[in-house]
């Protein structure tokens, strides 16, 4: 018997649906063996016909995007009451991903950046008109309802989705690599001995030499995130910002420690300054797992 | 399920007089868990020790919280005292008086040992079990820098059959004590009771001299150092020379003699002194034209017992070592930085070190007390303490030996000069030493020196005087002197190298350059990482009886761990797990280089030389690294409970 799926998109960019179409030929396989019950992206489907299905009818159902408005919540509530197995697809359902940046600051801020002021708005106002609330933060899928399994990435690379497909159906949910990129990285071999990183410049400042890019003086991400992408970025000579997600936490938190600690300075001073010129510190370092930072958004200063 | 007991210290009233003591006890019998609580006056002492041990029997405890000082007080003290009974990781101790009660007043530090005690429960309770790591041991010891406390270092332990190293940088052995003239408070010849501990140094059958000599190297771990020592070309063979001094006689070259302050010419092939061990001859090459024999070549020509090799290149000495005595020595502090005293540029104003090779006999005067500005003899000399010690501007600390040999130097001056007037100007006289006050008091009775309490304000030169005008602060007066010779008792210094030295063993030194003990008063002459010990002024300034004690004491720390089959390591060490991805940086940032990595490029570590420091498990990006009893689940939950 043919699996029954559904595919959803909540707060996301739709790089997550067009990821499928990324394992090629392979699709055609995965079509011989599956029922898409539920897709909006690609097919006509209301909200009442997946609200008609039977609970637990649907097999696998993905959900990519992170949960931005009171609609989204709905939507996973009654995706989870109607599937078997509810996966959280691709960074934004996972970790909040770009768009969790937002937890940066609170809804009145981004109304105004995004309705009132900004370059190319005059005369803007906020649309309130029969629209779904827009929550106060930025939620992740599994932060809202239980979920099954994760495929992570930004969008999810083919090799990981090859994978993960696989396993799904065939009911498994453990499949994610559990070691980082610096594992599958090419540029592996070419790490020094002593590495001390003595200024961090950013990836267009340099003349990229083809080695580790840490030892290059440039923030990569790649002993932190979880491997299974075959370095995709690194062959394009651009190093790992952190879509698939830490091995052990969140891979900013444990980038940040990993590259403060290679950080030489000399003197407590100079490493200072060192780590002062990073740019962006949230935005380097959790790029896509801010959400995951601040759960409950940013903490008002009290005093 | 654990069953843990916890015994609240009062120290007496350290901890008891801020903390209520009883109420700790009280609230930790309401852990969970915890099923035995309770309080004594001195938990460190035998009975203590013995309650915590019936306690433990009579409760079937498997695991003990003692809440009390610093671990790195008593924690060996109670793991000892119940080894036959749990295991010593078991027992840990929640430090409730250095971090609580000496920084607390308010009731709320109750409170606080309540919640560091609880923590500390919540911690013991997933304690594993663990054993300690053995590691061998290399019976032979590397003894740094040849000064008497380096001398004594070597003797002792060769004495007790086990070889030595040891390493001295100049070309003779003696350091700082074969310059002085005579020594406080016996007025013994230095030179005289110091020259036969040289020269047992160089018969010795197990010491192995190396003179002209660096430490370049050093890594490893205790029972296990590997050291690389430099030697550098003396142009003289020891074994060959006589020390007969023909090469000297035909040496055209003359400089200034750097044991004798440059105060005597010596030629640029030379002995340091007479009495120096080895006997025999270097060429420093700075100086000499024989480097380049086409020029000159005469002493080679000279010496019969054909010792001169101008080919002599450096050489380079790998030894491994079990253990290292550091006795690097002091140096006086630069009189160029005294503004006050006119950087002492004047030739009539001399540092103590300096005024010690005028009263030798074998000194450039042949004990003459002079002017140097014009030879004549001195009549009238001021001697200033503390030039440089106890000064914020310049050292803070007392140098613990200028109040004595000051008043040795007066007195021996009083004894070459019987005409001749001595000054002292001192802030204390701080004769602790045995028989010390005593020779203070002679000195100022029967050799009638004055003593001046104050600093002088300042100095000059008027004709062929020095002035020096100053306040006696126990009359109220001012005072004003005309002397022949100012001499500077200087503060004590470390040596310069002794910073290279402590980078070398990766050990600490304080603000002022000397070496930092693992505990001021309980573990003095040894360095926090093991295997390391320190002698003489290398650790803070000191007196030839303390050097010598200090040095036998590091000597016998050396010889009890040699006496032993196998070291114990504390099994506390970085552990691997298998999803080590190659990221290199826990390799690239252990301090210890206690990381290695496999043909895969995976790291692991190794133990022997882990100290625990858990720099590694913090970095590693993908959390394969633990450090047992350490983990991330017990410092949360004690987080948690603090937090409650």
């Amino acid at each position: 018997m043919k699996k029954k799926i559904a595919m959803y998109w909540g707060a996301g960019c739709g790089g997550c649906d067009v990821s499928l179409l990324g394992v090629h030929e392979k699709l055609l396989d995965l079509l011989s063996v599956v029922d898409i019950v539920f897709w909006p992206c690609a097919m006509d489907f209301k909200y009442e016909d997946l609200e008609k299905m039977e609970d637990g009818s649907i097999d696998i159902a993905f959900y990519n995007g992170a949960i931005r408005t009171e609609e989204n919540e709905e939507m996973a509530k009654l995706l989870r009451k109607k599937a078997k197995m509810l996966v959280a697809y691709g960074s934004c359902a996972m970790e909040g991903c770009v768009i969790g940046l937002a937890n940066l600051y609170g809804r009145e801020e981004i109304f105004d950046a995004i309705y009132l002021n900004n370059e190319t708005t005059s005369d803007g106002k906020v649309p309130s008109h029969e629209l779904p609330e827009f929550l106060p933060v930025l939620k992740t899928l599994d932060s809202v309802v239980k979920v099954d399994a994760f495929i992570p990435g930004c969008p999810p690379p083919a090799p990981v989705l090859e994978e993960a497909l696989n396993a799904l159906l065939n009911g498994e949910t453990n499949f994610l690599a559990n070691v980082a990129l610096c594992d599958e990285c090419p540029r592996r071999d070419s790490k020094p001995d002593k590495l001390e990183i003595k200024k961090i410049k950013r990836w267009h400042a340099v003349n990229d030499d083809g080695r580790c890019f840490l030892a290059q003086g440039i923030i990569c991400m790649g002993l932190a995130t979880r491997a299974g992408c075959k370095a995709e970025c690194i062959t394009a000579n651009i190093p790992c910002t952190g879509c698939m997600g830490g091995i052990d936490g969140l891979s900013g938190t444990s980038t940040i420690s990993a590259i403060a600690s290679l950080i030489d300075g000399e003197d407590e001073e100079k490493e200072k300054e060192v780590i002062e010129s990073i740019q962006d510190v949230i935005g380097t370092f959790f790029k896509y797992s801010t959400a995951k930072l601040l759960p409950y958004g940013r903490v008002k200063d009290e005093s | 399920m654990a069953r843990v007991g916890v015994f609240v210290c009062h120290c007496g009233l350290n901890i008891a007089g801020v903390v209520d003591v009883k109420k700790v006890a009280e609230e930790l019998i309401k852990e969970k868990d915890v099923v035995f609580s309770t309080t004594y006056a001195y938990m460190c002492s035998d009975p203590g020790q013995n309650l915590i041990r019936e306690k433990i029997k009579e409760h079937r405890l498997d695991s003990v919280v003692i809440a009390a000082c610093s671990p790195s007080m008593h924690e060996e003290t109670f793991r000892n005292a119940t080894r036959d009974l749990i295991n010593p990781y078991r027992l840990e101790i929640a430090n409730i008086r250095e971090q609580d009660s000496w920084v607390h007043e308010s009731k709320d530090a109750t409170e606080k040992a309540i919640k560091i005690t609880k923590a500390t429960v919540e911690k013991v309770k997933s304690n594993e079990e663990l054993e300690p790591i053995k590691i061998d041991v290399e019976r032979k010891a590397l003894v740094i820098g040849g000064g008497v406390a380096g001398i004594q270092a070597a003797l002792d332990i060769a004495d007790a059959g086990y070889e030595v190293i040891l390493v001295e940088k100049e070309p003779s052995i003696g350091g700082r004590m074969a310059q002085l003239s005579e020594t406080f408070p016996t007025l013994d010849c230095s030179q005289c009771i110091l020259t036969p501990k040289m020269v047992s140094v160089a018969r010795h059958p197990n010491i192995k001299l190396l003179t002209y000599a660096e430490v370049v190297g050093i890594d490893g771990f205790v029972g296990n150092f590997n050291v690389r020592i430099k030697k550098k070309p003396r142009y003289v063979d020891i074994d060959k020379c006589t020390a007969c001094g023909d090469c000297e006689d035909v040496c055209t070259v003359i400089v200034p003699n750097e044991f004798e302050f440059g105060r005597k010419p010596r030629k640029a092939i030379y002995i340091p002194f007479p009495q120096a061990v080895p006997a025999a001859y270097v060429i420093d090459e700075q100086s000499c034209l024989g480097i380049a024999p086409l020029r000159c070549g005469e002493c080679a020509k000279a010496c019969e017992a054909d010792a001169i090799n101008y080919d002599m290149q450096p050489e380079y000495i790998e030894e491994k070592v079990g253990a290292i005595v550091v006795a690097t020595g002091y140096d006086l502090y630069d009189k160029n930085n005294l503004v006050e005293y006119g950087y002492g540029e004047d030739a009539d104003i001399i540092t103590s070190l300096e005024f010690e090779r005028m009263l030798s006999a074998g000194g450039p005067t042949q004990g003459k007390v002079i002017k140097p500005s014009n030879g004549k003899e001195a009549k009238k000399i001021v001697f200033i303490q503390c030039a440089g010690s106890r000064d914020k501007q310049h050292k803070p600390y007392c140098s613990s030996i200028c109040c004595m040999y000051t008043a040795k130097h007066a007195l021996l001056f009083k004894h070459h000069v019987e005409d001749g007037e001595a000054y002292i100007f001192y802030i204390d006289i701080r004769a602790t030493g045995k028989n010390y006050e005593e020779f203070i008091a002679r000195v100022m009775e029967e050799e009638r020196i004055n003593y001046i309490r104050g600093k002088p304000a300042k100095i000059y030169r008027q004709g062929d005087k020095i002035v020096v005008e100053g306040v006696d602060t126990l009359l109220g007066k001012s005072v004003k002197i005309e002397a022949d010779l100012v001499v500077l008792a200087m503060a004590i210094v470390p040596r310069n190298e002794a910073k290279d030295v402590a980078r070398l063993l990766k050990v600490a030194i304080d603000e002022h350059g000397f070496f930092k003990e693992a505990h001021p008063k309980l573990r003095p002459v040894e360095a926090v990482t093991r295997g390391i010990f320190f002698a003489g002024c290398s650790q803070a300034p000191k007196d030839i009886p303390a050097s010598v004690a200090q040095a036998s004491a590091a000597a016998s720390k050396v010889i009890a761990m040699f006496s032993h089959e196998k070291l114990e390591k504390e099994p506390i060490v970085a552990m691997f797990g298998d999803a080590c991805t190659g990221c290199r940086t826990c390799f690239y940032i252990c301090p210890f280089n206690a990381i290695a990595l496999d043909s895969k490029g995976k790291a692991y570590g190794i133990e022997a030389l882990c100290e625990g420091c858990g720099v590694c498990v913090a970095a590693c990006p993908v959390g394969n690294i633990k450090l047992p009893n350490y983990e991330d689940e017990q410092i949360k939950k004690m987080v948690e409970v603090i937090l409650e």
